[in-house]
């Protein structure tokens, strides 16, 4: 296999999978969940056959499934694992672990609807409610990106101005179950792109620390978590310088952003998965009929790549985020931060449209609808509603804001 | 490795250089268990008991024949006295402070 890229047709949880036997994880410790469940039994099938050598821990649940990342991690091992929706959420206090302790695991996360009712489609809620852990996020669109995001998680995560961890997000069926091409990058190519993880300070019992003391509020406990912040600021450089390496090296460029005709655009929707996907063949049809019309999907949610939106939708004149969860009592959180990270600096028109929830289909007649309520709103000059929830069954449901 | 002074001193994460053992949490105590050997059965129930592992059984090679008691990490919960057989025979029996074999004092007295 070695120096070989094969082109092969797999699902996006056996891209997953591929992407950590690739990089060379060495300890696995994961627990089953739809839709997720394939990229571990895909990982225990290469170990059957004697392709692959990790340590492979059978965890209880998910919660001990990061638990012994952690401490993989600690003892300076390159730790993968995969969850989704529930399990995700199970694991929630030890994510806040991950990132402060700083260790670079890099989880696989099949975005899934959260229940009640029971779903296990595709959905961000997920990923969403874990923003504010300190993980990094990267949204993938296809198989090829998912195995492509694994390997340049772990070079970036791994630099030791950085030390985070980092979540790759695949949208559950649309990609997790789907067959596409995906062609593995040469095993030697990537052994020379990513080094073997060596950090200064280790679990070792050859060499004694304490690791995750206590910090009092007069001690250094602020200052810790402002160095976390600084590292996350550097992530998003780091997207960018890696992401050129890899495709001068692999043949595929990957940014913070992934812009599909904007350029001109006065209309332009933004969103996160495999909406974007479907919404560049709504884009090509629009454009064909002489709509100026663009996609901004956003790859990296965390570091939120602000600057870059400030930038490349500056001159838009009408924005239409998709937001596939919901905040309650608020609004979609992508449309939250697209606006934040826009205040001060441009005044587009911005509607939040929510989409896909619970896995409700995305058709390219839904997306095309988006883009003609879009430029009604660019003719009014003016938003109708700032929220609106696309495709209900039924009579149209407004979310109107009440004034108090 | 010495305290860190400054912000350019510290690690990315909290990382000790020094065992956790350099904490004496026997400075939490308010009450002392004080060990009788005269009264002492060498049933070992105390060094079963103890929470927080600051009994040690008798070290022969001292010439030890009771359990010791670590002053250094004992926080005083009293259940090496609460447990002592000794002890409950005492209390069941009606009898003397001076009969058991553990006994819990107020740690102001040995200051």
């Amino acid at each position: 296999m070695s120096g070989e890229s094969e082109k092969l047709i797999i699902s996006g949880n056996s891209s997953a999978a591929y992407g950590a036997k690739i990089a060379r994880a060495q300890v696995i410790a994961a627990y089953p969940i739809t839709p997720q469940t394939t990229i571990v039994e895909k990982i225990a099938e290469f170990i059957a056959k004697g392709e692959y050598n990790p340590q492979f821990v059978k965890v209880e649940s998910e919660h001990s499934a990061m638990a012994a990342c952690i401490a993989a991690s600690q003892t300076g091992a390159r730790t993968f694992t995969a969850t989704s929706a529930h399990g995700l959420a199970l694991m929630h206090e030890m994510l806040h672990w991950a990132a402060a302790a700083r260790l670079p695991v890099v989880m696989s996360n099949v975005c899934r609807a959260m229940g009640p009712p029971w779903s296990v489609w595709a959905d961000h809620t997920d990923a969403m409610s874990q923003r504010d852990t300190g993980w990094m996020q990267i949204y993938a669109e296809s198989n090829q990106e998912t195995l492509d995001n694994i390997i340049i998680s772990y070079r970036i995560a791994e630099k030791s101005h950085i030390m985070l961890p980092f979540m790759i997000n695949e949208d559950a069926f649309i990609l997790s179950h789907t067959y596409e091409i995906v062609h593995t990058p040469p095993q030697d190519l990537v052994d020379a792109f990513l080094p073997s993880f060596d950090p200064p300070y280790k679990l070792d019992p050859e060499d004694p620390h304490g690791f995750g003391s206590l910090s009092m509020p007069h001690q250094w406990y602020m200052e810790l978590r402002y160095k976390i912040a600084e590292a996350a600021e550097k992530v998003l450089k780091e997207i960018q310088i890696v992401g050129k390496e890899y495709g001068e090296i692999f043949g595929r460029y990957y940014d913070l952003l992934d812009l599909y005709e904007c350029e001109d655009a006065e209309v332009v929707l933004v969103g996160m998965g495999t909406v974007a996907s479907t919404a560049k063949d709504v884009v090509d049809d629009l454009r064909a009929a002489g709509k100026k019309v663009g996609f901004c999907r956003i790859r990296v949610f965390r570091p939120f790549p602000v600057v870059a939106l400030r930038k490349l939708l500056g001159d838009v004149k009408m924005i239409g985020v998709m937001d596939r969860s919901f905040t309650f009592g608020y609004e979609g959180p992508l449309f939250t931060e697209l606006k934040s990270a826009l205040y001060g600096k441009s005044t587009p028109l911005m509607k939040n449209y929510v989409v896909g929830i619970g896995g409700r289909d995305v058709t390219p007649k839904v997306i095309r609808k988006l883009y003609d309520d879009a430029y009604r709103q660019l003719a009014d000059d003016d938003i109708d509603i700032e929220i609106q929830w696309i495709d209900l069954k039924g009579e149209q449901r407004i979310h109107e804001r009440r004034d108090l | 490795m010495t305290t860190a002074e400054t912000y350019d001193d510290i690690l990315l994460a909290p990382i000790t250089f020094k065992d956790s053992t350099i904490n004496k949490t026997g400075a939490w105590r308010t009450f002392r268990p004080v060990l009788h050997p005269e009264n002492c059965i060498n049933c070992n129930t105390c060094w079963k008991f103890c929470p927080d592992a600051s009994i040690k059984l008798p070290d022969e090679s001292l010439g030890e024949d009771t359990p010791t008691i670590n002053y250094d990490y004992c926080k005083g919960c009293g259940i090496c006295a609460n447990e002592c057989p000794v002890n409950r025979k005492v209390n069941r029996k009606g009898g003397d402070e001076s009969d058991k074999a553990i006994t819990m004092h107020k740690e102001v007295e040995f200051e």
